[in-house]
Order: structure tokens, then sequence, then C-alpha cells
């Protein structure tokens, strides 16, 4: 085992966190402002990335300015599903029923896609899908690079937004206590609204990432959503810059352990890892402990 | 929270097909009938129900809906042709999401409940185990297609049996051509990366013990777990060590495909490059890697679609016209359960009835059976030693039979591999 190796492993492992922290943005941002575990994220990466297929596919759209379209149209989604089904649990089995209302979504969504497109494997295709630049000496693949630069600048926007902006002020304000920011005047159902909005919209930009990095189909996403719930509570519910901080750690665990020892091992030590910084800090790398207390 | 820490210790991947499954299950999910169009003496007499429990969805999908096809496809021209013992045949699939305990209560439910006169495996040796072990209890033949892994012959089931070739031998055929190469001409080095799975685990080490006998250095050998998502340093890695020959064993296109990107923009590209599945998979394959990138990959396998024989080119064209595509996207799954359709009709009109152990004993009395992907004879633990494996290689957008070069219908093997795209 070379240090060159090793260097080349943490590298990967910090471009494929940024990918990560895309998908889980959106699943933190919900966890956190409404204890709902939405467990229809993996599918929702998907359905993003399906989007982004059809738009290439079918209307000649690129990857990238497709997502002018595609997070929009899973912002409405998310909209409609908090709509729909979220607002009518209640607040005292919210976490729970909420397992089970994502679950039914995620089977409905994945059904849908099933009927569509059937359980062949697709592939997103661009021209930078394939290529890489030579930067100290490894060759970094153009698509992380992309994805990382588009996690670090979403991440700044939903970080901006979350404490630059009215709008943000009322989010934190849900988030921290939700009965108190009723009394002041937050109007809490439409910040929640939009809050599962945007979390499910950036879902999106996680899925045209993956897409472009893995062969998926309807039944893709449940691989993904153990490893995104990790990362949520690793970084702290609710926490942004943690969901980010959070994939970066174990996606660089992960690859390190698998080229330094075994792939076989290296979600096993991840786990253990997460195991360990939660005993010493229960609400995660970057999250509050008040927010956990509601 | 329970239910959370259940899902983030790893769980959900297995946690979410078994409530998919038992969804699946509740709405009887496909009771595909087999088109029956019984004439003459058949239309008399009562159905006879084959049950099987197949990955409609999960892990295992693109797979078990293919397996579903040849199942039915082989039911459909079992009925034209009088159907079993002038009985019409009846398919009733149902779905096991991928999921080894949805596999138990499936067939369970339909041995035990629906009391269903044959049933086929499900796909996958990891899947057949479960199911083999069921119908043991209720001793019925568990014949499958793609259930070849030494786990299952190991197990102690007397009832299973795969049609096609034996797993642990898959990789022979292309190792021994390798080693047979001019030592000018043949790798130096060789990676062995493979899927901690029963299918692909048992044929590297065959491989690499003829390979290093031949001089040919090992410089990687890893096991990855099947819930892998990112495979990035684990591609990166073999790019690194730039081996010669790359081995991977894979179960499935996602795997490949991830490595083949890897691959391209790491700007390696080995002397020769075979995945033990995927490549097999037809436009689905060549539509994950990208058009021009499948050429040079090889694949072991026992039956290709451009295979010389008449059933089997019955078989996809009518395939073709049935599905739609083209031939050479037929996938080798139809074939394999196709085959179980054909070898236990063989054994019924033998054995002139459905008792299962006059069929497990003929099937295992040495008589040679036909099938698509030619012929079969099952040894005493089931296992299919009739046929060889034939290795397979991507050329100009075609899958073609390359190894062994001897063989009838073998054009020259592509090496070193063409660079990509």
């Amino acid at each position: 085992m070379s240090g060159t190796a090793l260097l080349e492993a943490v590298i990967d492992g910090i471009l494929a966190g940024g990918v990560y922290a895309l998908m889980a943005a959106g699943l933190t941002l919900i966890f956190g402002v409404m204890d709902i575990i939405n467990i229809a994220q993996g599918i929702m990466v998907i359905l993003g990335a399906y989007l982004s297929f059809e738009l290439s596919v079918h209307a000649g759209i690129g990857l990238l300015p497709g997502l002018l379209i595609t997070v929009p149209a899973m912002f409405c989604l998310g909209v409609a599903i908090e709509f729909c089904f979220m607002r009518r649990l209640r607040d005292q089995d919210r976490t729970q029923m909420s397992i089970l209302v994502t679950y039914a979504v995620a089977i409905v969504i994945e059904g849908v896609l099933t009927a569509i497109y059937g359980v062949d494997y697709q592939q997103l295709s661009a021209s930078y899908v394939n290529s890489s630049v030579h930067m100290f000496g490894f060759y970094l693949p153009d698509i992380y690079l992309i994805g990382f630069g588009m996690a670090v600048a979403l991440l700044v926007a939903l970080y901006y937004m979350l404490y630059r902006t009215k709008f943000g002020r009322g989010v934190r304000a849900s988030l921290q206590n939700r009965t108190a920011a009723d009394l002041i005047g937050v109007d809490v159902n439409r910040v929640r609204t939009l809050t599962v909005g945007i979390g499910v919209g950036v879902t999106a930009v996680g899925g045209v990432v993956f897409g472009a990095t893995n062969s998926f189909n309807p039944n893709t996403g449940y691989d993904l959503i153990s490893r995104l719930l990790a990362i949520v509570v690793l970084g702290g519910m609710g926490s942004i810059a943690g969901a980010m901080a959070a994939a970066v750690f174990i996606l660089v665990i992960n690859d390190v352990v698998a080229v330094w020892w075994s792939p076989t091992w290296a979600p096993i030590v991840y786990f253990v890892a997460l195991v360990i910084v939660l005993s010493v800090r229960p609400q995660g790398l970057l999250g509050h402990a008040a927010v956990r207390a509601q | 929270m329970r239910v959370l820490s259940r899902l983030t210790n790893g769980n959900m991947r297995l946690g979410g097909a078994a409530l998919l499954a038992a969804g699946a299950s509740a709405l009887s999910v496909a009771v595909a009938s087999a088109g029956a169009h019984a004439t003459g003496r058949t239309a008399s007499k009562s159905p006879i129900m084959i049950g099987a429990s197949l990955s409609l969805s999960g892990d295992f999908s693109a797979d078990g809906q293919a397996f579903a096809r040849g199942y039915q496809l082989w039911a459909a021209d079992q009925n034209k042709a009088g159907g079993l013992l002038g009985h019409p045949v009846k398919m009733q699939i149902i779905s096991d999401a991928s999921n080894p305990a949805q596999v138990t209560t499936n067939y369970q439910k339909l041995i035990g409940s629906d009391h269903d006169q044959l049933v086929f495996a499900p796909f996958s040796t990891l899947l057949t185990i479960p199911a083999a072990r069921v119908a043991e209890r209720y001793q019925y033949a568990m014949v499958g297609g793609a259930d070849g892994g030494p786990t299952v012959f190991s197990s102690g089931l007397r009832n299973v049996f795969d049609v096609s070739i034996p797993v642990k031998n898959n990789l022979v055929t292309f190792a021994t051509w390798v080693a047979s190469l001019p030592k000018s001409k043949r790798p130096k080095t060789a990676a062995y990366v493979t899927v901690n799975d029963p299918f692909t685990q048992p044929q590297l080490p065959v491989a690499q013990a003829i390979l290093k006998k031949a001089g040919v250095k090992t410089v990687l050998n890893k096991v990855f777990p099947a819930e892998v998502t990112d495979y990035n340093s684990i591609a990166s890695q073999v790019a690194g060590d730039k081996p010669d020959l790359v081995i991977l064993g894979s179960v499935d296109v996602p795997t490949v495909s991830a490595f083949t990107h890897v691959f391209i923009q790491q700007h390696y590209n080995p002397k020769a490059f075979i995945a033990t599945a995927g490549p097999d998979q037809g436009a689905q394959f060549v539509k994950a890697v990208g058009s021009g990138n499948e050429n040079g990959i090889f694949v072991p396998n026992g039956w290709y679609p451009g295979f010389k024989k008449s059933d089997s080119q019955k078989m996809v064209r009518e395939y073709v016209a049935k599905y739609g595509g083209s031939a050479s996207g037929v996938n080798a799954d139809v074939a394999e359960a196709y085959a179980v359709g054909q070898v236990l009709a063989q054994a019924v009109k033998a054995t002139h009835g459905f008792d299962q152990q006059k069929i497990i004993s003929y099937l295992k009395s040495g008589v040679t059976l036909n099938s698509v992907q030619g012929p079969v004879k099952f040894d005493k633990l089931g296992e299919n030693l009739a046929q060889k494996t034939l290795t397979f290689q991507w050329q100009n957008g075609k899958l073609v039979q390359v190894i062994p070069t001897s063989a009838a219908g073998s054009v020259r093997p592509q090496y070193p591999k063409p660079a990509w795209g």
C-alpha cells in the first residue's frame, strides 16, 4: 500500500462525499425541521436521475441545464407530498408514522417508474462523465469535481437561505421550537411545506450526479438510504454543514479502509466510527442538542 | 427509535425489500398465465400449475424479469406442443423482491398452500438455497438455471439441480486460454476483484491458481460488499496498480459499468478484462457502459443469442417477436430459464407423471437431456457436467463466442483489448 494510493483514496472520499452531501442535504433539512424520516429520499434521488434521463434523451437538454427544470419539478413534488401526506401526521407520533408514510411514497414512486421504464438499467451520459483532469499526480474525474462543486455551491446557498433570510429565520425558529415559532407569528405550515419542497428539490441535483456515476433502475434507491441516514445522523439532524462534514468523513473512512485494508470492512469501520462519534456527541458533528430535545 | 437504529445499521435494503415483497405477495403480484392456448387433447384436461418465485423487484430485478420471460416463453411453447402429458401448463410467478426470507414464504405458499404440481427455482444461488430447503421438506424437485454456486451443492440438499454450467468452472476456459498464450504476449500481472456473492467468489480462486501457475503475478485481490454504491475507490485502486489483466467477479450490469467508467476516467485500458456477469446482458450492458466501450470485454457463459442450435434459434426468434428488440439483446437469463422448463418437461414425460421422487430419481439417473443451452447431464449432486464453459467477447458491438478457440462457432479473440470508445 503506497502513500500515493492512500492520498488518492482520501481525495476520492472527499469528492464522493460531496456527491453524497448533495443527496443527504434534503433529508437533513426535512428531518431537522419536521422530525420526518424521509425513507423515500433514495427513490427520490433515482427519480431525479430519471427526470434528467428523460430530458437528456428525449428533449436533448443537457444534464446540467436540465436542472433548471428538474429542480423545480422535484420542488413541486415535495410540496405535494407534504400537503397530501406529511401534514396529516399527528405531532405525537410524527416520526414513527413518517417512516411508514414515506415508505409508501417510495413504493408508489418505484412502482410508477417500473411501469414506465421497466427494470432495465440506465445511465446518464454526457461528455464530462468519462473525462478527467490530471491534478496532484492523479486523474480526478470531471463528474466528481462537478458534483463536489455543485455540493459546495448548493450548501452555501442553503446556508445563506437559512441564516440570512426571513424565511430561514422561520425555518430555524420551527426547528428550535415549533410552538414558540407559531406564537411569534411564523406560519409553521408554510415553512414546513416549503422546506419539504426545497429538501426534495435539491435531491434532483444529487440524482443527476448519482445517475451519471452509477447505472440505476427503479430499485436502486434502497442501497442509498442507509448511508444517507447515517450521514444525516452523524452530521446532526437539520445541519446542512453537518451533512457535508459527515458525508466527507464517512466516505473518506470508507475509501481509505477499502484501499488500505478491505472493502468488506469499510462499512463496518465507518459505522463503528459513527457509534463512537455519537456516544461522545449525541447531537452529531454539527448538530445542536436543543433541536433533539423537542 | 428502534426502527431508526435498524435503518442506520445498514439493514434497510433487506428490510425494505422484505416489506416490498410482502406487499407484492399480498397483491399476488403476477399470476402469469402462459398464454395456455391449449388445443386438441389439452383443452379437456385440467391445467398443471408450475410455481416459481422470482425477483421482480429489488437487486436482482433485471435478471428476475428476464427469467420470468424465459419461463413464460417455455410454457407458451409447451402448450403449443400439447402441454405436459396432455395438460395445459400455467405458470404461477410471485415476486420475492430479491429477499431470501420472502423466497421461503413464497415456496411455502406455492407448494404447501397452492399445491402446485411442479416448481421452478428462483434466480441466483443466494435465493435458491432457501427455496430448495422448503422444496426438500415437501420432497419436491428444485430445478434452476442460475443456481450453480458450490454452496448450493454442498448444502446437503438432494433435490436441487442446475441446468447451466457449474459456476466454479466458469473462468477455467478463459484462464486456460490466457495461460496458453506465448510468454511474450501473456499478461504479466492480474487483479482479482469480486463482490461477496456465492456466484462470483468461488470462480476467482480457480482462475487465479491457473494463471499463477502460468507465471501471471497477482497485484491485487479484493472482495467488496454487495451493498456498495460507490465503486470509485476500488476501481481506482485497480487502475492505479495497472494490471495487464482484470478479472471482475460481478453479478450485474452496474458493477461492470462502474468499473468501466472509472477505468476510462483513469486513462487505464487493461490488455484483457473479463467480468463474470453483466456483459451477458445484451443491449442493457452496452447502454450502461456507453456504446463502443463494450468492445473487447469478455464474459464466461454457456449460451449466447447466436448459439447455433435449432431450438435456441427458435427461442430467440420467438422472444424478439414477443418482446421486441434484436437478437443480440436477448439476455442469457432467458435461455437459462427456458432450459429449466425443457428439462423438467422431459423428466415428466419419461416418468409419465408428476411424482416428485420419480422425477428426482430420473434426473439423477445419468440420462442426457436436451436444452436450448446444450446437453444436460446431472451428477449425483445435481450439477450439469455435460456442458463446457464458453467465453464470449464483445466485438464491433456484438457478443461473439471466442474461447475455446478451437470450438465450433468461435471467432478469434481480440487481444490485447482495443482502446475504449
